[in-house]
Formats: C-alpha cells, sequence, structure tokens
C-alpha cells in the first residue's frame, strides 16, 4: 500500500505499469487469434501493442454528424454524448450541470428533437444528426433566438443558456409556445439559477409572435 | 393574459451585456473548458461514514483499472508544503481552519474525499473510483443543529462575534404589543448550474497556470502559492467566465489544492469537476439556523425592545459565522435592542457564504416577527415600519448617506395594488384560491473598497480596461463598459473592450459582498477620468469633447496611451452610515384544499443609488428574487442524522425554481444617486436582491391564509397540518 509508486509512475505514454487485465489479455488467446506467434506476441506487448488491442476491443465505431460535420469515431461505449461533445470534439458549448437529467443545462437535438446529452449514451446516435448551440447561427448571423436572448437579457452567468436556447427553439417548433403559461410549463426542465426566467419567456414570445422561421 | 397587462413591458433599455454573444453561442469559456495537451481527469472517492477513521485503504484495483495515471490517498499523497506553515502545536487553535485533504486518516464529514483517481479520461477516472474500498474505525457522529443548540456558544473569532446591548432590550416584555417567536432556515445549497472546477497544469518546477471557478482570481492566486510555497507570480489564475456561484466561489477549497497537487505528481495538465453531489457538501452552504426574536411595542406602534438571538451550525474544524441579527440593530428606530449569536459545531463541513448571507436568514426572522407585530397591532405592516423608520443609523448615531427607504415602500405598494391587502388574513379569494399580499425589507451594507485599474487607449481606437475583476454573471463587463463610455462619450461601446478574469491584471477584489460595482466602477472611473485627462493635455487645452483618438495618437507616433490608477472610498465615508435597500412585496395565491402556494405576482424595489447598467441590473434583482422565492418555498438540505449524509442532494431532489414557478416580475428603481459612496453614486445589489424575499413570501402567505410559518420551506405539509 505505502508502495503506490506502480500505481502512479506512469511511463512515457502515460499508462500504468502494471495493469491485470492486459496482462491478461497478453496472456489469452486473443493475440493467437490475430495469428501472431508468442514470439511476436511478447513483441508486440513490448511495443504496448496490447493496450492498443485491448483499447480496441474496449472501444466501438460510430459516425455521428455534428452541426453538418461528419465524424467517423470510436469510442467507450460508456461515453454519454455530452462527454464526447465536450472533451473529445471539443465543442464546449453544451454544459454539464447534473449529469442526471435534472438541469437541462446539456440540451441538444438529435433529429431535430431536444434532447438531454448527459443521459445520451453516444453510441445510441449512430447515423444521426446533433445540433449544439454552436451549430445554431448561420455564420456571424445569430439564429432569432439567440438575438432575442441579448435583448430581452435572458441570462446572467450564461452557463445554462445554451441549452434554454436549443430547448427554446425546439419549444416552438414542438408548437409549445402558443401562451406565456404553455412557454413556462415546457422550459421547465431547464433549470437557471440565476433566476432569468421572465426574460427568457420574453425572448421566446418575442421569436414565436415575431413569426420567424426557427 | 389580465395579469400580463399589469406590468411594465418587457425591459430592453440599457446596453446589452458585452459578452452576450459569447453567452449565446457557446463561444464562452468556462474553467473546465480549456483544451490543454495530455489532460486527465480527477475523480474522488468519498467516505461513507461521517465521524472516525480509515483504518485501511485499498486501492489497488483501482490503480490497475485502464487508464490510471494516480491514486492519491493519506497514505501516499505528497506533502503540500504550506500546509504545515503557520502550525504552532504549543497553541490550540482559536477559530480553526480548513479542511486538508489526504494528510491523516481522520474523517470529519459524510461524503469527504478519501482518494482521487487520476486517469486520462473522464470514465476511467469515475470508473476506477469506484473500486476504492475503505475500512474504518466509525464514531458517533453530530450533524443535527437542534440537537445540538444546547452546545452553541459565542464564536471565539470573526467580525460577527460578541453580544449587541443598546439601552434596556428586555423592556419588549413590558410592552403593551409583544411577539416572541422562533424561526428556523433550513440549510440551502447555492447549487450554480456550473459545477466547481480545477483545471492545474505546471507549466515549469515551480510554476503553475490554473483554470479556476473562483469569485477572486487574486484570492486564489494566494492561496496557491502560500500552499505550495511559490511566488504569488509564479501562480496563474484565469476565470473568464464563471457559471454563477452565489459564494460557493468565495474561498478555496482543499479540492482546488489537491488538483494542483495532482498535477505536480502526474506532470500533466489535470482537471477537476466535482459532481452535483459534491456541490452539497465540498463547497460551503448556507448554515442551518435558528432565530428568536423577542419585540414590543406601545399601542401606537413604536417599537420599545428587540431582542434578536440566532444559533446557526458550524463544522468541528472551522469557525463560520456571518451577520445574522447584525439588521436587527440598526433598521428600526429602537431605543433597546440586544442581538446574541452562537454557533454549534457539528461533524459537517463549513458553511459558507450564500447570496445575502446572514442577512438574508435574519431578515426572514426580523421582518416575519415585524408583520406579526403589526397583525397583532391591527395596523398595515408599511405603516408599522414607517412609524419606526430610523432617520439616522441607531446603531452608531451616524447620518445616512443616503436613504430612500420610505420612497421605495411606496414605488412597490402602488406597483403591486397593495391597496387590495386585506388586514385581516384568510379573507381574499379568486377563483377558489385564498390570496395574499406580503411585503418585506432588505438592507446590506454599501461600501466602496480599494481596486486598480489599467485604462488605455489605443491607436486602432480601442479603450483597454483591464483589471483581474471575476464576473460570477451579474453583468460587471457590462456594468464596467457602461462607467467607461460615460466618461469617453466619444467612444462607441463596442470599441470598448474590459478584460478581466486573469491574476496576472491589476487587482481587485474577489466579487462577492455586493462591491464590486462601486469598488472597481469607482476605480474604473477614476482611471478613465485621468486617462482622458492625460489625452487633454497631450492635445493641449481647447480639446474638444470628442477628439479623434486615433489620429492624435498616430500624430504623436504613440502606440497606445495608458494609466494604471488605484483608488479607494473617500475619508467622509467614516462620517455616514452606508447601506443598500430592498423592498419585495409579493402577491401569492395559496389552495386551501392542497396547500400549494402560488407566486402570482412580485414587485422588486431597489434603493442602491444610480442604477449604473439598467438592463443587467434588473436582471440582478428578478434572479435575486427567485432565489428569494426559492429559499421561502422550497429549499431545504435534508440530512438523514442516523447517517449524516444528504438524502437530497441533486437537482430532482433539491428543489430550485424553475419556470413554471415564476410569474413575470417587475424590478423597480428609486435610481437616486448617492455621491458619498463614489463617483456614480452607485451602491450594490446584488444581496438585497434576495435579503427580504423569504419574509415577503411567508408574510403574503399569513395574510392569504391565516397561518403564520416559521420554518422555512413554506411546504404544502405545513400550511395543510
Amino acid at each position: 500500500m505505502k508502495d503506490l509508486d506502480k500505481g502512479f509512475q506512469a511511463d512515457e505514454n502515460h499508462e500504468p505499469k502494471e495493469n491485470a487485465r492486459r496482462d491478461f489479455l497478453k496472456k489469452s488467446s486473443l493475440l493467437t487469434a490475430v495469428a501472431l506467434t508468442p514470439g511476436v506476441a511478447v513483441k508486440a506487448a513490448e511495443n504496448h501493442l496490447d493496450e492498443k488491442v485491448a483499447a480496441a476491443f474496449e472501444k466501438m465505431p460510430v459516425n455521428i454528424t455534428v452541426n453538418g460535420k461528419a465524424h467517423k469515431l470510436s469510442i467507450e461505449p460508456r461515453v454519454t454524448l455530452l462527454d464526447l461533445l465536450r472533451e473529445q470534439l471539443h465543442l464546449t458549448g453544451t454544459k454539464k450541470g447534473c449529469d442526471y437529467g435534472q438541469c437541462g443545462a446539456c440540451t441538444v437535438h438529435v433529429d431535430g428533437q431536444r434532447v438531454n446529452s448527459c443521459l445520451t449514451l453516444a453510441m445510441t446516435v449512430d447515423g444521426k444528426k446533433v445540433t449544439t448551440i454552436e451549430g445554431l447561427a448561420k455564420g456571424d448571423e445569430l439564429h432569432p433566438m439567440q438575438e432575442a436572448f441579448i435583448k430581452h437579457d435572458g441570462f446572467q452567468c450564461g452557463y445554462c443558456t445554451p441549452g434554454q436556447i436549443m430547448s427554446a427553439v425546439a419549444c416552438i417548433r414542438e408548437g409549445h409556445a402558443d401562451s406565456e403559461t404553455e412557454i413556462r410549463e415546457y422550459m421547465s426542465g431547464n433549470i437557471c439559477r440565476c433566476g432569468a426566467y421572465p426574460n427568457i419567456v420574453n425572448a421566446i414570445q418575442e421569436v414565436k409572435n415575431g413569426g420567424q422561421q426557427v | 393574459m389580465k395579469q400580463q397587462a399589469q406590468h411594465t413591458p418587457p425591459f430592453t433599455e440599457g446596453i446589452n451585456r458585452v459578452d452576450g454573444i459569447m453567452k449565446v453561442t457557446g463561444a464562452a469559456k468556462y474553467s473546465a473548458e480549456y483544451e490543454l495537451p495530455g489532460m486527465t481527469y480527477a475523480v474522488f472517492a468519498i467516505s461513507n461514514i461521517t465521524k472516525g477513521t480509515i483504518t485501511s485503504i485499498d486501492t489497488k484495483a483501482a490503480e490497475r483499472a485502464p487508464g490510471v495515471l494516480a491514486v492519491l490517498t493519506h497514505l501516499n499523497a505528497p506533502k503540500v508544503p504550506g500546509y504545515e506553515a503557520g502550525k504552532d502545536p504549543s497553541k490550540p487553535p482559536t477559530t480553526g481552519g480548513p479542511l486538508k485533504f489526504f494528510v491523516d486518516n481522520s474523517v470529519k464529514y459524510n461524503g469527504q474525499p478519501i482518494a482521487m483517481v487520476v486517469a486520462d479520461s473522464f470514465e476511467r477516472a469515475t470508473y476506477a473510483a469506484s473500486l476504492i474500498k475503505a475500512q474504518y474505525n466509525k464514531q458517533q457522529h453530530e450533524t443535527d443543529t437542534e440537537k445540538n443548540k444546547f452546545k452553541a456558544a459565542a464564536p471565539k473569532g470573526g467580525r460577527n462575534g460578541g453580544d449587541y446591548k443598546r439601552g434596556t432590550p428586555d423592556d419588549w416584555k413590558a410592552a403593551a404589543v409583544k411577539v416572541e417567536q422562533e424561526y428556523v432556515v433550513p440549510i440551502n445549497v447555492h447549487n450554480p448550474m456550473e459545477l466547481s472546477v480545477t483545471l492545474a497544469h505546471w507549466t515549469a518546477d515551480d510554476k503553475v497556470t490554473v483554470y479556476a471557478k473562483t469569485q477572486g482570481v487574486k484570492s486564489t492566486q494566494n492561496a496557491i502559492a502560500q500552499a505550495f510555497k511559490l511566488p504569488v507570480e509564479n501562480v496563474q489564475v484565469t476565470t473568464k467566465f464563471v457559471g454563477g456561484a452565489f459564494g460557493n466561489a468565495l474561498r478555496t477549497w482543499p479540492h482546488e489544492i489537491a488538483t494542483v497537487q495532482a498535477a505536480k505528481l502526474v506532470k500533466r495538465p489535470v482537471k477537476t469537476v466535482l459532481t452535483r453531489e459534491l456541490q452539497f457538501n465540498t463547497v460551503g452552504y448556507r448554515p442551518y439556523t435558528w432565530q428568536k426574536v423577542s419585540m414590543g411595542a406601545s399601542a401606537d406602534g413604536k417599537l420599545t425592545g428587540i431582542i434578536h438571538e440566532a444559533t446557526a451550525q458550524t463544522s468541528s474544524f472551522e469557525e463560520f459565522t456571518e451577520g445574522t441579527v447584525n439588521m436587527t440593530r440598526f433598521m428600526y428606530a429602537c431605543p433597546s435592542v440586544g442581538t446574541v449569536y452562537k454557533i454549534t459545531p457539528l461533524d459537517v463541513n463549513t458553511p459558507t457564504w450564500m447570496r445575502g448571507p446572514g442577512e438574508a436568514t435574519g431578515a426572514f426572522a426580523l421582518e416575519s416577527a415585524m408583520d406579526e407585530l403589526a397583525d397583532k397591532l391591527g395596523i398595515d405592516p408599511i405603516e408599522l415600519r414607517i412609524r419606526n423608520h430610523a432617520d439616522t443609523d441607531p446603531e452608531n448615531g451616524k447620518p445616512f448617506s443616503s436613504k430612500n427607504l420610505k420612497e421605495a415602500y411606496e414605488m412597490g405598494a402602488d406597483k403591486i395594488g397593495w391597496s387590495k391587502r386585506k388586514l385581516k388574513p384568510g379573507t381574499l379569494t379568486e377563483d377558489g384560491w385564498l390570496i395574499g399580499y406580503g411585503m418585506g425589507t432588505g438592507v446590506f451594507g454599501a461600501g466602496r473598497g480599494r481596486a486598480t485599474v489599467k485604462a488605455a487607449l489605443l491607436d486602432n481606437g480601442t479603450l483597454l480596461i483591464q483589471t483581474s475583476v471575476t464576473d460570477i454573471g451579474v453583468g460587471t463587463g457590462t456594468a464596467m463598459t457602461q462607467i467607461a463610455s460615460e466618461i469617453f462619450t466619444g467612444i462607441p461601446v463596442k470599441k470598448i473592450k474590459f478584460e478581466l478574469g486573469d491574476s496576472s491584471l491589476p487587482p481587485s477584489p474577489t466579487q462577492g459582498g455586493s462591491t464590486i460595482t462601486s469598488t472597481v466602477g469607482g476605480a474604473v472611473h477614476d482611471a478613465c477620468t485621468q486617462l482622458k485627462e492625460k489625452f487633454q493635455q497631450l492635445i493641449g487645452n481647447g480639446g474638444t469633447d470628442k477628439p479623434d483618438y486615433v489620429k492624435v495618437l498616430k500624430e504623436k507616433n504613440l502606440p497606445q496611451l495608458e494609466v494604471t490608477v488605484t483608488s479607494s472610498g473617500s475619508t467622509e465615508m467614516r462620517n455616514f452610515s452606508s447601506y443598500s435597500y430592498s423592498v419585495h412585496f409579493v402577491k401569492v395565491k395559496v389552495h386551501p384544499k392542497t396547500g400549494v402556494v402560488r407566486v402570482d405576482n412580485v414587485v422588486s424595489v431597489a434603493d442602491s443609488g444610480h442604477i449604473v447598467s439598467p438592463k443587467t441590473a434588473r436582471s440582478q434583482i428578478i434572479g435575486g428574487a427567485i432565489g428569494g422565492i426559492g429559499m421561502a418555498l422550497m429549499e431545504e438540505g435534508i440530512m438523514d442524522h442516523r447517517y449524516g449524509r444528504y438524502v437530497n442532494n441533486n437537482y430532482a431532489d433539491y428543489h430550485v425554481p424553475i419556470s413554471a414557478d415564476i410569474p413575470q416580475i417587475d424590478a423597480l428603481f428609486v435610481n437616486k444617486p448617492d455621491y458619498r459612496v463614489n463617483p456614480m453614486g452607485a451602491k450594490g445589489m446584488g444581496e438585497i436582491a434576495l435579503i427580504g424575499m423569504s419574509a415577503a413570501v411567508a408574510n403574503a402567505v399569513y395574510n392569504a391564509t391565516g397561518k403564520r410559518i416559521r420554518e422555512l420551506p413554506i411546504t404544502p405539509d405545513k400550511l395543510l397540518s
């Protein structure tokens, strides 16, 4: 226990030296299955090929189009769409607020429907189109909802804002923005701890009443 | 939509938030969003006992898990050099100190991190942390404030220690009309949307860059420099955007030091994002506070004596105090006032200031008691307050730098339709709902501290203003831009650039306590004024008010003209008492059969001097009012004291207001400048936006139902019991 050097001293590739699961893989028939002789297998292990093989078995291929751009990815099945967007695709506009689908900060559109990306395993959107806050504007031309949020000051800290805006756009598209009460009800999956709700409602009403294409 | 018609139209006046485009496009970078090569992720394993010692900890499986670079525990964590500094074992600590992670085997609260896993992905770190197993020697714990009230004592240190007394406070007992009641504010948790974040990256053996969720980059810089015994300038702290904080990022917490420590060990950037659960016991909360208010008045409603007592929880290792009872000393013209403040240590993490801090807790009790007194006297609660209005500060005899509270009462009463309120509770109904109106007053100190600001005119026409202050969402950048644009009237707002959130910039204080608009705004004002004078000297006498800055700088062959100015409040301020005030008005509907409370209408009036940035100021007042509605009707951190553990540490079980809970809200401003505080005449409003709101709701519920709820939150079960 005291000697945790093994645990933390990373080798040059930043992988732990000791790894029982990897050892198991080295000794298993997996490598023979790929028709390597034992001698070559040892050599492969020295070159960290075992790590690569293990990683290959842990990862799954997935094709996702995000904001119009096609991504061919290989990811661990446990990765959420939220963490894929933020940590692997570096699209950090989508926010993590709770990881339980309770706050709505991670709201994105999947094939046009609003979803909590923290509750969506990335594997499940294989072949689908994802739109995030980064994909809403057309170049420098802001989406009407983005304009309205600025005009009505529909935020303070801005952290819930991308989720609010993605939800707000969907709220109108779904036909759930016909009255103030209805907007409040259908926007209640998006928490704003700064308390910008009245301004958000005003912004959505303006876009809805303006009849602009959302 | 008849209700909508009575509201002011959507308020879109004033300049737009200067960082608005970044916030609506996702371009705003919060602290977890910096991309660094070789990023690693830290996840904590936490204790599942509340008090005791770790007898063994098995980290082998975690160490062997894929992608794991390090597992830190008390057995192996490298020493944090500054953790030993200042320790004098011969002297017992008076007020204690913050917890330090991984220094020994003690467990001081449930959920305390006992190990930190660093791995090459968030998923791998999370999985590995789940493999850590610990054995404990468990001890009897205490987490219940009510049960431990008998142990409460006056704090040993801090500015809120010491009982207060003027006149003969016991006079209330002999008064014609009396109120003696107890009030409880439970644990409230800040719960900003952005999770607590620390991203640390050592760029040399003695240099570290940290992207932190903090309300003060300079204080975080100092804390890290002290902990790691580094020269202050070797610690770079960057915080460009903060996703709300409400007080939970006012201090540097132990998990931040642990992250810096881990990054040094693995020699790669380490990112720690606390889970939502850990927001409840790692980064502070508003403490559970019991209060008792005893007050008496003559038959004509003049206060004769008030005693305000409070007992709040703190941790076993550190004193936390706040100004819970302080407002009672100066709020009303009462000849005899006594206040008593005590704390009781529990096996919990230390509380911290949460928006409105102690004053919000205190105002719930004082402003509820005032309503009870008005009810007993049979007079209007606003009338009672006017009869006891303090024209000078009764605590120190000083005049107020400005006070327009009577005007604020009037504005709010007019707007909400106070005249419709019935003196006798439970007598007004609409569509089968009981209707009630209530009000409550808020107050918070309005000072001006020291800040340094650099202002520069660049030859591309930009006015660049720089200072280290952070913006936790209130609109600091926008307000500062507004202040600068009022001095440099010839420069369009879009050419004014306010740079903030960087420890290498000139020092500003931590954003908290409603001081930034006054303190940093005052310094921005002074810096811009001096820069303008410097420019006038450059062009000689007779310069116009709107000169062509670009042309002049180019002619003089100057790439830029700059000043750095440190400024603070005037000494004249010492002769005055200075406060911001708020009055909150609420109309509620209470369903008589289910006890459901709906907030139907809210008018919040701020008497906080000149309003610098109307658009963001309005949002700040509305936001505080909504926070106060949460405090009044739903927020409560619930602990199962058998285990010392929270049972509702997530957004689904700890309720905060959502859109469906909130009506349109009117934010009104008295908007009269107080030039004694600063040259803009502006006073802070972050705290007063919330202070007094919970009492306003409770008073409205009483007016609707005749039921006085003295223990927050006001949930249907309490109304039906």
